[in-house]
């Protein structure tokens, strides 16, 4: 109960933080700009005939909708608790009377206003170039949309989350990290989407978390997918959330037992 | 030519302490080495699918493509290897204001924060890059050329000093903003682009990458130099953009240098 009292104010601080390094803000999105460099190349290659029913608007579509969702589902965890146990910051957040977990939630999750913000004019812009043909008519895809686009930041925060207390005993989970980027590059659709993926590959993809990260809810709002596999596939996004969950946490409390702090 | 002098005792000396450290870990070596064969076939991999469904993209038949992710995986190498240590490296030193010590040490500045570490497992990179281009030239159905490697390598001294400029500029924003330790990310990103030939780019990323962070010249460049088809008049635009380049760079870094206000004053 005393959580829930507490979350609004946490997000404000959150949202607070997000204001005060906007410039820090505005350098992730820089980062995030993969989509929109590999759209040329995408474009090319679908300039004489469109590649498998991918014409160029739809190239377009796929690329901004993914850069878009790839702002609001931004997470960093992992760093912050590495950051934190080697310098032993972590023992501040230990003392507040409310789950360390919640705060790295709601320092993820209060910058999404920004974000979105930010977003918007790709929004827009997405529309403007492919008109509204590119985008689903279902109104349950987009009713179920702040869902699937919640799910996927739940997965990666979880995993974030899980990557970090593995820092609690291997003291660095960095390059850990990297494997799990790696992961969401090659399989997720960032780069190309899974549906051009040759068969054995596209249900390998399928089989791990990342693309329900990436490649579904673009599916998604790129109408896609039918209604019912839409279904389908928030159902097992979200069995993801819930598995990736309770490792997380199981993690994080059990590495807390063995963390000794910053000389103490 | 004592400075010269001094200054070539100081790269020996941290080339040797980043060796020493490097040997610390050797176990980094293998996640090192293992990683940046990985990127490699990462890189390769997208370029696969591309020419899967089409046989020329831009101009580029997919040989000649490889060539160009050859170049951009040394570069790579180095920009991990060499680079991005240091920036780290200066952007905390920013941050907590140690950065007044290097200042007060008696050698260029901009020469210490460049030489501040290195990742000699890095070097790995070059393995993963040889093989591209092995395969790149397997796939051409050719043996480069000696004119072309010595083309292509005075062009790669270009990219150098080109990449090394950006950086400079890079580290020149921290003492701006201050918080912005993921600069290093940003500068990976935008540089991923290069693993593309760059006519693939039109309009305003086509002046972006070869007018304001020049990644044409850096990977494009070179690989067409390698293959004997780069005109005289880019050889020398190349290089004149790189000089350009680097002047620019240590101006903007000796004016941000001058109204550096360390973190405790």
């Amino acid at each position: 109960m005393r959580t829930l009292r507490t979350l609004p104010a946490l997000f404000k601080l959150g949202l607070a933080n997000a204001m005060a390094y906007r410039a820090e803000l505005l350098i992730w999105i820089f980062t995030s700009t993969m989509p929109l460099i590999l759209l040329p190349v995408w474009h090319a290659v679908a300039e004489e005939a469109p590649l498998r029913g991918f014409s160029q608007s739809r190239f377009t579509a796929y690329f901004l909708a993914g850069f878009i969702i790839r702002q609001m589902v931004g997470n960093w965890a992992s760093w912050t608790i590495n950051y934190e146990v080697r310098t032993g910051s972590l023992n501040r957040r230990l003392l507040r009377p409310i789950h360390p977990l919640w705060s790295y939630a709601t320092e993820s999750l209060a910058s999404i206003p920004l974000r979105s913000a930010l977003a918007f004019p790709i929004a827009v812009l997405l529309i403007a170039l492919t008109g509204m043909s590119q985008l689903a008519d279902s109104t349950l895809a987009w009713l179920i949309a702040p869902l699937a686009i919640l799910g996927s930041w739940a997965i990666g925060f979880f995993a974030h989350v899980a990557i970090g207390a593995l820092s609690l005993w291997i003291h660095q989970s960095i390059k850990v990290v990297d494997v799990w980027l790696a992961g969401f590059y090659v399989f997720s659709g960032y780069l190309i989407p899974v549906t051009l993926f040759p068969g054995w590959l596209r249900d390998l993809s399928w089989a791990l978390p990342f693309p329900y990260m990436h490649g579904f809810p673009i599916d998604l709002v790129t109408g896609a997918l039918t209604d019912a596999e839409a279904l389908g596939m928030l159902g097992a996004q979200w069995a993801w959330v819930l598995v990736l969950g309770v490792v997380a946490v199981a993690m994080f409390q059990r590495g807390l037992r063995r963390y000794g702090a910053f000389g103490g | 030519m004592n400075s010269l002098r001094r200054h070539l005792a100081v790269l020996r000396a941290s080339t040797r302490l980043s060796l020493l450290i490097a040997m610390q870990y050797r176990w980094e070596f293998m996640l090192d080495g293992f990683f940046s064969l990985f990127w490699t076939a990462t890189a390769v991999i997208p370029l696969w699918f591309v020419f899967e469904e089409r046989e020329v993209i831009a101009g580029w038949r997919y040989g000649e493509a490889l060539l160009v992710i050859g170049w951009f995986t040394v570069l790579q190498g180095l920009l991990k290897g060499a680079i991005n240590p240091s920036l780290t490296t200066v952007i905390e030193q920013i941050r907590t204001g140690t950065l007044d010590f290097v200042l007060l040490k008696p050698a260029d500045a901009q020469f210490l924060v460049s030489t501040a570490r290195f990742r000699p497992w890095q070097l790995t990179a070059l393995v993963g890059a040889g093989a591209v281009f092995g395969y790149g030239f397997w796939i051409l159905e050719r043996s480069p050329t000696l004119s072309g490697v010595l083309q292509s390598l005075v062009m790669l001294g270009a990219a150098v000093i080109t990449l090394y400029s950006v950086w400079i500029l890079v580290i020149c924003v921290a003492f701006r903003a201050v918080r912005v330790d993921n600069l290093r990310y940003l500068f990976e990103a935008v540089f991923e682009a290069g693993r593309w030939p760059s006519t693939v780019f039109k309009g305003l990323l086509s002046f972006l990458f070869t007018f304001v962070i020049p990644l044409a010249l850096m990977t494009t460049y070179p690989a067409e130099a390698l293959m004997e088809r780069l005109p005289l008049e880019r050889f020398v635009g190349g290089w004149a953009g790189a000089l350009a380049f680097a002047l620019f760079a240590r101006f903007v870094w000796s004016r941000s240098i001058a109204s550096y206000t360390s973190a405790s004053s």
